[in-house]
């Protein structure tokens, strides 16, 4: 049976299900479900490793290396999510098994727009992924900042859907159709019987570039970030800034690398200018910060600005470093989040100053927040700088110098924020001396980011490997 | 050869770190101890690293290569030749010097002290060992993280900031160095990032690509250096930093940058070499009067030897960039020699402060009355650092001036201008400190000990040494400098 292919997505939406029965169904509250949860990831992955290759409903749905490689990104990331969520969670009022059938919910969106071949498919496997998420981010319903979150995230969201839909509908007024594989064979004997494509082809993209720029928080479509991303719970800002992106990234590959590839010159500008946008803004406002939370919040903006830098190439260098990169952004953000996490579990802040004398408190949770941040801003030998190495090298590969030294200059100035907790962490001293108290499953989650961030920079072979299998699926 | 024994030198001070971090807080001693075993066994290593060193071929030796990350064409490839022998040397013999010299002067979080100095020294003994050009740019940033900690927390005055200003402005430099090295990567074909391979396909490198990337390479190196208008964060960070850790600063950190010089922009450069010979030699000139004349203004003791460093390491540059054998055998000569001369002066500097904490000039006075022994020691090194025969200082600068004097008789005769300067300042200092009246406020003042003796004895040594005998090192250096020069002159 072919339908085998679907299985991974199938599971973990039953799995879902029961979430949401258990919790229904149950009198005692007491036990988490967070565990629960996690053991549906956790067969999930083994599923979507076993999982055969090949397509579905005549090209809808694609299981290929690339779905494969997001989908290990997607659930890797919830299982960090709802990890991190454990406490979180017993401290809620009241829906806590929901919480975790929704992220579960949001997940199995993801894993169906990763494997997308139809500009439906996505845009509805999109929206599944998003709408869990407006629930999530106004999950603290007694606090006015994660309902303003909820609520922002929900009117922006809504836009960037009907962007990204009136860009689909451009692309399938002038070839109509809505598979990506019939919109490229058809553009391309439509340009060369006419020798151009026309005006509406790139309006077209640029509608597109606009619906995924909102996803992906590009400059200019970022401000909802730093709102949401105060006010969300902590464990649905790192989920939104990671899993989140890369959708947006996976979504962008699919389309503009499937289908629109040999119209490049039309839209690989435009990326480069974003690019350089994202890079130089971000970094520039995450200077001004004092939140940790928003400082990750234009940090990871960013960030999408160095991931751009891959996408601009459009080689299969480009498209192998930008899933590389994914990969190492998650372990490094992930890690911060989750530290923050830990800290404000404790001591119910999220202000850098308070970050004073981390270092006494509790070495081995600084010296890991210390790591993320190196690793952010790329310093050897970790995975960041792995990856930047590799973005930057496709994006030279292409002759795109002048991107690159946009890219090291606000690398230098990264440094200067990311660096600042650091120096909180470890120069600064407090009266406070009591340490930071984890449980065991945030435990995990940060020493799988700290494992992550060091084994992606110091031996990425089989990451690598994947990351350039996942890049073969597209005709360059 | 089967005995890796240059990563045995770049990885057992790491195993040495995690050994520390496994310590619990208490145990200082076990720290102090373990940091010094673990820095005396790349030492003994650097010695037979010396002893089997054959100079007489141009040729790599102890070469280890092994794949490392093939997808992205990255080898693990170490190996040394008269170029980074002697820097080998030296690194180990500083650290294991400023390992020795910290146990006086650091009292508060010893361990990571401890931890990071040695992680210092694994980045050190990597660039100088690496032939590949990630694994050398993962070493030279390495560098970085370290130091940032040991300034930002055991410095002294305005620490944060020297620590800050002195990431972001080497990593404004290195990251420029990436981008060259990508764009050399590309360029080359077949791609490599073999630093052997790429010298030999040098001369297949279009002019105007040799250009960019000798300017692409000369500000990460320039910064090292430092090199004027690059040098603002070397008073900063000598000043503020502690004083082992100065020590390693002016000793080895700045020789990370000449090195690269000869190591990569030179060989692989050449026509950016030979172009830019004109102003790499102007700025030399900048360098070494600049230098001294700011010192001739100082008040701060070590700051008046950080910026001395501004001057000596012009020197370098201008016998490098005269690109003759005697001007470069010269310039590698005086790396060896400040390293020696400058990190003695900053552990005599450091001597000083930790009994009068003061380091103004003009607070002391006739000490040689009180503390013979150390205003002895003192002066040999000043004596050293402004150039008197018979220590290792002469003989670089004057090797320097005979190699560079061919290629700039304008430029070479008003460097000497900086000799005269530097006794200047010297003098004046030795004169203020320790000649005329006894200042009676420092009655009090203890002499330098026996711990403290015993770290400047292998440098004072070595000084005089090679100052009075030159050719083992000069003999050590040759064939691979006369390479270098052939590379660049054709």
């Amino acid at each position: 049976m072919t339908y085998q292919l679907l299985l991974p997505q199938i599971f973990l939406f039953l799995w879902a299900i029961l979430i949401f029965i258990i919790d229904f169904v149950r009198k005692e509250k007491k036990h988490n479900l967070a565990y629960v949860a996690l053991l549906g990831i956790v067969i999930t992955t083994v599923l979507v490793l076993t999982s055969q290759k090949g397509e579905l409903f005549g090209g809808m749905f694609q299981a290929d290396s690339f779905s494969a490689y997001f989908n290990l990104i997607f659930l890797l990331t919830g299982f960090l999510t709802i990890a991190s969520s454990v406490e979180f969670t017993q401290r809620l009022p009241s829906n806590k098994g929901e919480y975790f059938g929704l992220i579960l919910l949001s997940m199995v969106g993801m894993m169906f727009l990763a494997s997308a071949g139809d500009l439906l498919t996505l845009y509805v496997s999109l929206e599944l992924t998003t709408i869990p998420l407006f629930v999530l981010a106004s999950y603290r319903k007694d606090e006015f900042k994660s309902t303003e979150a909820g609520l922002k995230y929900l009117i922006l969201g809504g836009i960037s859907s009907a962007l990204l839909l009136f860009g689909i509908s451009l692309i399938y007024g002038l070839t109509g159709t809505t598979f990506l594989t019939e919109v490229r064979t058809t553009l391309i004997v439509r340009f060369l019987s006419t020798g151009n494509v026309g005006p509406a082809l790139v309006l077209g993209f640029i509608f597109m570039i606009a619906g995924f720029g909102f996803k992906l928080a590009l400059v200019p479509f970022h401000m909802w970030v730093p709102d949401v991303y105060e006010g969300a719970p902590t464990p649905i800002t790192a989920f939104l800034s990671v899993a989140s992106k890369a959708t947006g990234i996976a979504a962008f590959l699919r389309v503009f690398f499937h289908a629109f590839l040999i119209f490049q010159v039309d839209w690989v500008m435009l990326m480069a200018v974003l690019a350089a946008l994202a890079m130089i803004i971000g970094n520039i406002i995450a200077l001004l910060q004092t939140n940790i939370k928003r400082m990750l919040a234009y940090s990871s903006i960013a960030q999408i600005g160095y991931i751009l830098l891959g996408v601009v190439a459009a080689s299969s260098r480009g498209v192998s470093s930008v899933a590389f990169y994914t990969f190492v952004y998650l372990f490094a953000n992930m890690g911060a989040f989750i530290t923050a996490i830990a800290f404000s579990h404790k001591t119910g802040s999220d202000e850098i100053k308070d970050y004073a004398g981390l270092s006494r408190r509790s070495p081995a949770l600084a010296a890991m927040m210390a790591v993320f941040m190196l690793s952010l801003v790329g310093i050897p030998p970790l995975a960041g700088f792995m990856g930047k190495y590799y973005l930057f090298s496709a994006a030279i590969e292409q002759r795109y110098i002048w991107l690159v030294v946009i890219a090291i200059l606000t690398s230098v100035i990264s440094l200067y924020y990311y660096l600042n907790v650091v120096r909180q962490m470890y120069f600064q001293t407090s009266t406070e001396e009591s340490p930071i108290l984890m449980g065991a499953a945030l435990k995990t989650a940060l020493l799988i980011c700290v494992i992550g961030v060091l084994l992606l920079g110091i031996y990425p072979n089989i990451f690598l490997n994947f990351a350039n299998q996942a890049a073969m699926v597209f005709h360059y | 050869m089967d005995f890796p024994i240059l990563t045995l030198m770049i990885f057992i001070p790491f195993l040495g770190m995690i050994l520390i971090l496994l310590l619990k807080r208490e145990q200082e001693s076990a720290a102090r101890f373990l940091a010094a075993l673990f820095s005396f066994i790349p030492l003994v290593l650097s010695f037979i690293l010396l002893a089997r060193y054959d100079g007489s071929t141009s040729g790599l030796q102890f070469v280890e290569k092994y794949e490392w990350i093939p997808s992205l064409g990255i080898t693990y490839f170490l190996g040394a030749d008269g170029l980074s022998v002697p820097m080998l040397f030296l690194t180990a013999l500083l650290c294991f010097v400023s390992v020795i010299y910290s146990f006086g002067d650091i009292k508060e979080r010893v361990r990571q002290y401890f931890a990071f100095l040695l992680l210092l020294e694994v980045g050190m003994m990597g660039v100088f060992a690496a032939l590949d050009f990630f694994l050398f740019y993962i070493f030279w940033e390495i560098v970085l993280v370290p130091m940032y900690f040991l300034i930002g927390i055991w410095g002294h005055g305005r620490k944060e900031y020297s620590a800050i200003k002195f990431f972001l402005y080497t990593l404004f430099g290195s990251l420029f160095m990436l981008v060259g090295i990508l764009a050399l990567y590309f360029t080359v074909e077949p791609h490599t990032l073999n630093m052997m391979v790429l010298i030999e396909k040098a001369p297949e490198l279009a002019r105007g690509f040799q250009l960019l990337a000798f300017v692409a390479f000369y500000i990460a190196f320039a910064v090292k250096v430092p090199i004027f208008p690059f040098h603002t964060w070397l008073p900063d960070a000598h000043v503020d930093a502690p004083t082992a850790v100065s020590v390693i600063l002016a000793g080895i950190l700045l020789k990370m940058g000449t090195y690269g010089f000869l190591r990569i922009s030179y060989p692989m450069f050449p026509e950016g070499a030979i172009y830019f010979a004109l102003p790499i030699g102007i700025l030399a000139l900048i360098n070494i009067v600049y230098g001294a004349l700011v010192c001739m203004a100082q008040k701060d003791l070590k700051k008046m030897i950080a910026y001395s460093s501004v001057s000596h390491m012009g020197y370098c540059m201008l016998g490098m960039a005269a690109i003759t054998v005697t001007g470069i055998s010269g310039c590698v000569f005086q790396m060896v020699s400040h390293g020696l001369i400058t990190g003695a002066l900053f552990l005599l500097v450091g001597v000083l402060y930790e009994r009068a904490h003061t380091r103004e000039i003009s607070a002391f006075g006739g000490l040689w009355i009180k503390v013979p022994v150390y205003s002895g020691i003192m002066m040999l090194f000043c004596l050293g650092s402004l150039g008197l025969p018979g220590l290792s200082g002469f003989v670089s600068e004057f090797m320097v001036f005979v190699g560079a004097f061919p290629v700039f008789n304008v430029i070479v005769p008003l460097a000497v201008i900086g000799v005269v300067l530097t006794a200047a300042y010297f003098l004046r200092m030795i004169q203020a400190m320790f000649l005329g009246t006894f200042n009676t406020k420092w009655e009090g003042l203890t002499e330098i000990s026996g711990r403290e003796i015993f770290t400047v004895i292998p440098l004072a040594i070595l000084m005089v040494g090679i100052g009075v005998y030159p050719s083992p090192l000069t003999n050590m250096i040759k064939a691979t400098i006369e390479n270098i020069v052939h590379l660049v002159t054709g």
